[in-house]
């Protein structure tokens, strides 16, 4: 199952890259979101998959009873879902302020800080 | 003139210090000759074995006392001779400093520590070459000698690193009782040169000899103390430093000898072409520096004499003459030798000390000059190989120095004017002519006197060289009629000759000059290049399209993984399914035709839907792996991404407002080699076996130690709470400078 | 948008929903939840509150500047972080009071951790409310 999902990730990051490198922003903003959760699986993956029982233990235990999850990916998954949603916020927001201060959402009419030979 | 005016504090006080620090380094003179080396050290970095050591031996103390004897003279006429100037303060400050710097240059005994006196001399001296900022000239000279010799000081530093690291230590004195071991390691060859091309340009041996004549743009006291007295010794002073312990060698002995004896005559044919007795000066001082680096060169008992002998005797006579010079220009606003003339009437005590130290240039008895220029025959009749050749080569640059010494010191005094001078000659004040007068006076003294010079500083500083003070060769004005005497009736008629016909010859000389290869100019070509690719590869590289840099990037990633993952031959060996459910199949089919739509619609809104597919995906995988915290987080966390892009649509354009679809099959290309790299990494990674150790540390821990059941949630608020913190307060100032975006009123576009 | 009916149904969802996620921060410890959780969904409650009534009705009902919660709860678990030092252990070292406890049963349990997760439930929460709020208003 684990090759399946890595393979699922190689598209996914396929897929951020391709919208990454687009001319419009808003596609990069896409390609952001969809490369931080191929990010997040990376982790997940990476400590394995177990097939059932969260990392919880029961009541009387000192200990998880039988096999469970690892729990060290998820909080570190957790907390980076969070994290990205933070970057995405951020993200989303610049662009839209970018846009409605210069009007465009092309990339390549963005030419501020580094203007054109002979345009400055 | 602005005579009565007077520089303050700023003016006396950097005198007292230097001459303070002369009378505290006197104090080393008797212990010094009795053959003591003191040595202090305190540590500086000891973890990479750099100390702040300091070593006073013969051959320091010779620099230290030429430098801050010379110094306070120096120090002592600038304040007249820049009196009443408004950045006079600034003008000392650097001038202090660099006497400092060079100070610890030649007294440091780490390899390290040097170094950074060695930059500290470089920066100064840039300062105070720059000291004329306004004018273009003085800042291209600036420029132009911090350049030189700051990429000199670039190789050097490699060299000194790679000469600590080979010897296992930064410590001069220990890497030089080990010399016989160095000369023998097979790194020996780059370290010499790395270390070479860092005194070269220092001392501005040929080819790096440009820069010296254009730092005469400095003020006259500056171009006496840095250009010929010190700072350009220093790179002669460190060649000096590790002769015990590099020297001896074919490439040694070669690269030392031609390139000094080269620099040698083409200096002194240079001197005489110029008019300008300041430039004249500059380029006798190359030739100083040519010679002092051909006797570096070998290690005869002769020519290591003759080397302390030359030192010294250089610095006394070039720094007076070119205080000298200065008093001339501060007095008649002229330094052109065409012009000058009739001076001595005007300004007696200033031809007194010109003459004086003329003489010792020229290499007359009794004067040291001529005591130094006999060790000198006697020292080059002794090299090792081609004696003819260096003989010749240095009877030739003697004779043109005889010339520019008359050119300099006689004329300007002595024969009539050559033409109107700018402002009536009249004598220097007592503090400008003191000092040469003093510095040529000691060149007599020393002449008639070589004992006191002898048992105080030539001896200890061969004691340095060839590590018995017994081998220094006497100093003596008569040693009966030998090669070295004949050779020097040679020189004198030689220079003779030379100075009667320098009319003529300097006219011819600068009609070859002209034709000829100019290193000055071949310079601002050089820069000139270097500006144009500097501004050729900004072009290319920093285009200003957000994509080509995103593009480099994931080409970069690309290549650092994918190329590592092939060097190292880490590529995955075996692909193994494993159970394949059909909930599993359907759940990545899922993912990836919601990622696949993200990236090939052209509707917002289908874009958005195919992103929360994905979102849902993901968060399946999570609820159906043992990750209920997660899945829950991923699944709010996707309902507020949907939320926030939706409320943003309201205002944004469309995907491809122009109409145009956008298909790149080159971002394709790369784009699925990022994705094959990256499954290839995560199957790698899962080949290898899984290290739990934390994971059962948290498992076992988590109840009996943090009194909680469900772990995730221990690692996040317990275990890891430092990252948590770290991560919320992220978290905190996303939103805030998000939200400190929005709330500023910037220009509104079209985008209405 | 406007609807009676959701903005009807949102006043007693939303206020449900922030229920919900108080009692998903306090469980957290033992069962799935806890405070990045907690405000997420405390967050979406208000989120629909001000999707249905407007940003101008939700931030009367939160009375406090999203703002400052959320730096409120920096602070809250930076305290936190800091009490361990006061009893001599490494900061964020989490500390422990059992009120009524004996040696089978540990009572009602008061922790430092507790402390802290409820910072980062504040964090969360005032964050995500601060920027859906500024969002809402400048469109």
């Amino acid at each position: 199952m684990e090759a399946l999902l890595a393979i699922t990730i190689g598209i996914l990051v396929a897929c951020a890259v391709y919208l990454m490198l687009a001319r419009s922003v808003l596609r990069f903003i896409f390609g952001l979101i969809l490369i931080s959760n191929a990010a997040n699986l990376i982790i997940f993956a990476s400590g394995r998959l177990t097939n059932g029982a969260p990392p919880l233990i029961p009541e009387g235990a000192d200990a998880p009873v039988g096999l469970v999850a690892n729990a060290l990916p998820q909080a570190l998954v957790l907390t980076a879902i969070v994290i990205g949603f933070g970057l995405f916020a951020f993200a989303l927001i610049l662009m839209f302020r970018t846009y409605t201060t210069l009007g465009t959402l092309n990339s390549d009419d963005m030419r501020v800080a580094e203007p054109r030979e002979g345009q400055n | 003139m602005a005579q009565s005016k007077s520089n303050g504090i700023a003016g006396w006080l950097p005198i007292f210090v230097a001459a303070g620090l002369f009378v505290w380094f006197c104090q080393f003179i008797a212990p010094v000759s009795e053959g003591q080396v003191l040595r202090v050290a305190w540590d500086w970095v000891p973890s990479l074995g750099i100390a702040l050591s300091f070593v006073i031996d013969g051959l320091s103390l010779t620099f230290a006392l030429l430098i801050s004897g010379i110094g306070t003279l120096v120090l002592l006429y600038s304040n007249t001779y820049l009196a009443g100037h408004p950045q006079y303060a600034r003008f000392a400050l650097f001038l202090t400093s660099f006497m400092l710097a060079m100070l610890g240059l030649v007294l440091a005994d780490n390899l390290i520590a040097l170094f950074v006196f060695w930059e500290l001399t470089t920066i100064t001296s840039y300062l105070l070459i720059g000291f004329g900022h306004e004018t273009e000239k003085g800042r291209r000279s600036a420029l132009q000698a911090l350049f030189v010799t700051g990429a000199g000081a670039l190789a050097l530093l490699a060299g000194l690193i790679m000469l600590g690291i080979t010897m296992g230590t930064f410590e001069l004195s220990e890497i030089l009782q080990r010399g016989d071991e160095l000369k023998a390691h097979a790194l020996y060859l780059p370290i010499l040169i790395l270390i070479l091309c860092g005194t070269f340009t220092k001392s501005a041996q040929f080819p790096f000899h440009f820069w010296l004549p254009n730092a005469m743009a400095a003020p006259t006291p500056v171009s006496a103390f840095l250009h010929s007295a010190t700072m350009v010794k220093a790179g002669v002073y460190l060649m000096a430093r590790l002769h015990p312990g590099m020297a001896g060698t074919d490439v040694w002995f070669w690269t030392l000898s031609i390139a000094g004896a080269f620099t040698a005559v083409f200096a002194s044919i240079l001197a005489l072409r110029q008019t300008d007795l300041k430039q004249a000066l500059a380029y006798t001082t190359l030739m100083a520096l040519g010679v002092l680096t051909l006797f570096l060169g070998q290690g005869s008992e002769y020519g290591m004499t003759a080397f302390v002998t030359f030192l010294i005797v250089h610095s006394l006579y070039k720094a007076s003459l070119f205080l000298v010079v200065g008093c001339i220009d501060h007095s008649t606003g002229s330094r052109e030798a065409g012009v000058l003339g009739g001076l001595g009437r005007a300004m007696p005590m200033t031809a007194f000390a010109a003459a004086l130290a003329a003489i010792s240039m020229a290499g007359l008895p009794p004067f040291l000059g001529f005591i130094g220029k006999e060790l000198k025959y006697a020292g080059v009749l002794e090299v090792a190989g081609e004696p003819f050749v260096f003989t010749a080569a240095l009877v030739a640059a003697n004779a043109l120095m005889f010339a520019v010494a008359a050119v300099v010191a006689f004329k300007p005094f002595w024969r009539p004017a050559g033409g109107a001078l700018p402002r009536q000659p009249h004598e220097a004040p007592w503090q400008m002519w003191i000092g040469p007068v003093i510095l040529a006076v000691l060149g007599l003294v020393f002449g008639v006197m070589p004992g006191l010079l002898q048992t105080t500083l030539v001896n200890p500083t061969v004691d340095t060289f060839l590590g018995d003070a017994g081998k220094a060769k006497e100093l003596k004005l008569w040693a009966g009629v030998n090669l070295p005497l004949i050779l020097s009736g040679l020189t004198i008629v030689l220079g003779l000759i030379l100075y009667l016909v320098h009319g003529a010859l300097r006219n011819a000389l600068a009609r070859i000059m002209d034709a000829g290869p100019n290193f000055d100019r071949g310079w601002d070509r050089f820069l000139k290049g270097l500006k144009g690719f500097a501004a050729w590869q900004t072009r290319t590289i920093q285009t200003g399209v957000l994509r080509w840099y995103i593009f480099a990037t994931f080409l970069t990633v690309l290549i650092a993984l994918g190329g590592t993952m092939i060097a190292k031959n880490a590529a995955p060996q075996t692909i193994t399914f494993g159970d394949l459910s059909w909930k599993n199949v359907a759940l990545m089919l899922l993912i990836v035709s919601g990622a696949l739509l993200t990236a090939i619609t052209r509707s917002r809104i289908t874009a958005m839907a195919a992103l929360g597919v994905v979102g849902i995906g993901v968060a399946m995988v999570f609820i159906v792996y043992g990750a209920p915290d997660v899945a829950i987080t991923q699944l709010l966390v996707e309902t507020l991404v949907v939320v926030l892009v939706a409320v943003a649509l309201l205002r944004l354009p469309y995907l491809d407002p122009t109409g145009i679809k956008d298909v790149r099959p080159f971002d394709a290309v790369l784009a699925l080699f990022v994705g094959l790299v990256t499954t290839l990494i995560l199957l790698a990674v899962l080949e290898t076996p899984l290290d739990r150790r934390l994971t059962d540390y948290f498992e076992t821990a988590s109840w009996p130690e943090a009194f909680g059941r469900n772990i995730v949630n221990v690692i996040l608020v317990d275990f890891r709470a430092l990252d948590t913190f770290g991560e919320i307060a992220v978290v905190v100032i996303a939103a805030l400078s998000a939200y400190a975006l929005l709330r500023t009123t910037a220009p509104k576009g079209d985008g209405k | 948008m406007n609807s009676i009916i959701l903005r009807a149904g949102t006043r007693y969802l939303s206020g449900l929903l922030l229920l919900f996620s108080l009692y998903m921060l306090l469980r957290g410890h033992n069962e799935p939840g806890g405070g990045f959780i907690g405000g997420l969904i405390g967050s979406t409650g208000f989120v629909l509150y001000a999707i249905a009534c407007g940003t101008a009705d939700a931030r009367k009902a939160l009375r406090v500047q999203p703002n400052n919660i959320a730096m409120a709860g920096l602070g809250i678990a930076l305290l936190a972080g800091i009490f361990a030092a006061l009893f001599g252990d490494a900061l964020f070292t989490g500390q422990w009071l059992f009120i009524g406890g004996d040696k089978d049963e540990k009572g009602l349990p008061l922790s430092t951790v507790l402390v802290f997760d409820i910072g980062v439930y504040m964090v969360v929460f005032g964050s995500i409310i601060a920027l859906v709020f500024a969002m809402e208003e400048e469109i």
